[in-house]
């Protein structure tokens, strides 16, 4: 009973110690500012146009990691064949790659000099914050689907086969509702990674006000020349993460 | 520093192990007071070089955009020494009562820089279509002497240079990377970047009527845990083994930077002020 009772009191602390340190920072960060400071600073044209083309460029990025991303994770879910290790480490590769690799590998494949020779030089363009932010954020996203799907029961998929379904119309009206839930834990994951991309961003896209100029690069930028801008976007980054995270729990809840 | 490590018995090698903690031999610095340096990017490669030699401290030097750490000081970074590349932040922290009386300790000189193989060859070809310009963010020194130089062009080809720019970097190190990666034309740096680039770019000088005053500033931090030993460090940025290394990797003695009509105003300093102080 006692020896119970010690080891819940050590993972109460724990938990305490964890919540510090994972808290308290944001909670600094509130304290830094005030409602008309944010509402302030985030009407300056800088702010406004670096939260607009956050949403325009991680948006696309999501689309496109959805798309390619959904197909591609039941593949490596439900199909064995040879190298298929090999190929979901190389997927996975990006989860765990430093940002500023990853923004020199973008550098040597797309960059004028890079292994395309250049036939695409999109450097410098948004193009480029949606190239950068695909790269880091789709695996987080097909690491949950190949999960998800992976769950499937796999007597739903017989039956549908069964009853004559064809493997496109299985996957689409079987293995996609009944993953659903994981589908979009990882969407939102990958969604909440892209947002908040900056090493591989400013590697490869560079810096620009309105091009390629990011929430996460324009906090960077703004920190020692306009430190409450820099504080409120970083209160929206924060806000926006929260909501993401927190809808992800109403919808996975939802379907438990 | 001598350390005698010749044990013959084991008996008495804990004893000599101690002794020689006692006399300052403790090995990886255990015993030498640690000194952080907060220093512009630009001065990277000569502060490395340079502070392995300071023997009252093991020296840790962080490098970045100046503005950088000069918000880091200002939210109450511990840090023993500022090194600006400019005397404007280092005033202002002054001023604040952040830093102690900033001591300006070098000068360098403003280039555009491009790939060595480049086809660019005076300012006056950035204006061509198609040519890719990374410059420094404003509120980086590097970008402020940039929009400075930028400032005295004439404003239809300051438009033309502007709308070429492509990136705005959060240090100068970021314009240099630009420029080894290929990923841009050409780029405003100091004359010390394009020597620590060994020769992956080239100089093109300005003309002297462009040229801005570019003087590094220093000061030892306000709360110092080691306030006597940033000052000799502060001392050997000024004339000692760190300027000896900051000349010779490009930068000018404090006070050589040509004194020409229409200072800049990075410097901070009010029209007729002395150039350094």
């Amino acid at each position: 009973m006692t020896r119970g009772r010690w080891f819940s009191l050590l993972a109460a602390l724990a938990l305490a110690a964890a919540l510090a340190l994972l808290a308290l920072p944001l909670l600094a960060l509130l304290l830094q500012t005030s409602p008309a400071a944010l509402a302030r600073s985030l009407g300056e044209p800088s702010a406004r146009d670096a939260l607009w083309l956050s949403l325009r460029t991680t948006t696309i990025a999501l689309a496109v990691i959805l798309a390619v991303g959904t197909p591609a994770a039941w593949l490596l879910a439900t199909q064995r064949f040879r190298g298929r290790a090999v190929v979901v480490t190389l997927v996975e590769l990006p989860l765990v790659l430093p940002p500023a690799v990853a923004g020199i590998a973008l550098l040597a494949t797309f960059g004028r000099d890079g292994l395309l020779g250049g036939a695409v030089d999109v450097v410098f363009t948004t193009p480029a914050v949606v190239i950068a932010v695909t790269f880091v954020a789709a695996p987080f996203y097909v690491r949950g689907a190949q999960a998800a799907f992976a769950a499937v029961d796999r007597t739903l998929l017989e039956a549908s086969r069964t009853l004559g379904a064809g493997e496109a119309r299985t996957f689409a009206a079987v293995a996609v509702p009944a993953a659903l839930p994981g589908l979009v834990a990882g969407g939102a994951l990958a969604f909440g990674r892209a947002l908040g991309e900056f090493g591989a961003t400013l590697m490869f896209a560079g810096s620009l006000q309105d091009v390629t100029q990011t929430v996460p690069l324009a906090v960077y930028s703004r920190l020692a020349t306009d430190f409450d801008e820099a504080v409120a976007l970083s209160v929206v980054l924060v806000a926006a993460s929260a909501a993401i995270l927190a809808a992800v729990k109403l919808v996975v809840d939802a379907r438990d | 520093m001598q350390c005698l490590g010749i044990v013959v018995r084991q008996r008495v090698a804990l004893a000599a192990v101690a002794a020689a903690l006692a006399a300052g031999c403790g090995g990886a610095g255990a015993d030498r007071p640690r000194l952080t340096i907060s220093a512009a990017a630009s001065l990277t490669e000569a502060l490395t070089r340079c502070s392995q030699g300071f023997t009252p401290a093991e020296v840790r030097l962080s490098f970045a955009g100046s503005d950088e750490l000069a918000a880091q000081i200002r939210q109450g970074a511990r840090v023993d020494v500022f090194a600006a590349a400019n005397t404007k932040l280092p005033d202002q922290l002054h001023a604040a009562g952040r830093v102690g009386r900033p001591r300006a300790f070098a000068t360098n000189r403003l280039v555009l820089a491009v790939p060595s193989g480049s086809r660019i060859h005076a300012i006056g070809d950035l204006a061509r279509p198609g040519t890719s310009l990374v410059i420094g963010a404003a509120g980086v020194p590097v970008g402020d002497y940039t929009r400075a130089v930028l400032a005295r062009v004439p404003a239809a080809q300051r438009r033309a240079i502007l709308a070429r720019v492509r990136s705005e970097e959060p240090d100068v190190k970021g314009v240099v990377g630009k420029l080894t990666q290929g990923a841009a034309d050409a780029g405003f740096v100091y004359a010390s970047d394009v020597t620590a680039a060994d020769g992956r770019v080239r100089a093109i000088e300005l003309p002297a009527r462009l040229q801005p005053t570019v003087t590094y500033g220093a000061a030892v931090v306000t709360g110092s845990t080691h306030a006597a030993l940033a000052r000799r460090y502060l001392d050997g940025l000024v004339s000692g083994p760190c300027a000896a290394a900051l000349r010779r990797a490009g930068f000018g003695p404090p006070g050589a930077a040509p004194r020409r009509a229409g200072r800049v105003a990075t410097t901070g300093a009010a029209p007729g002020a002395p150039a350094t102080r």
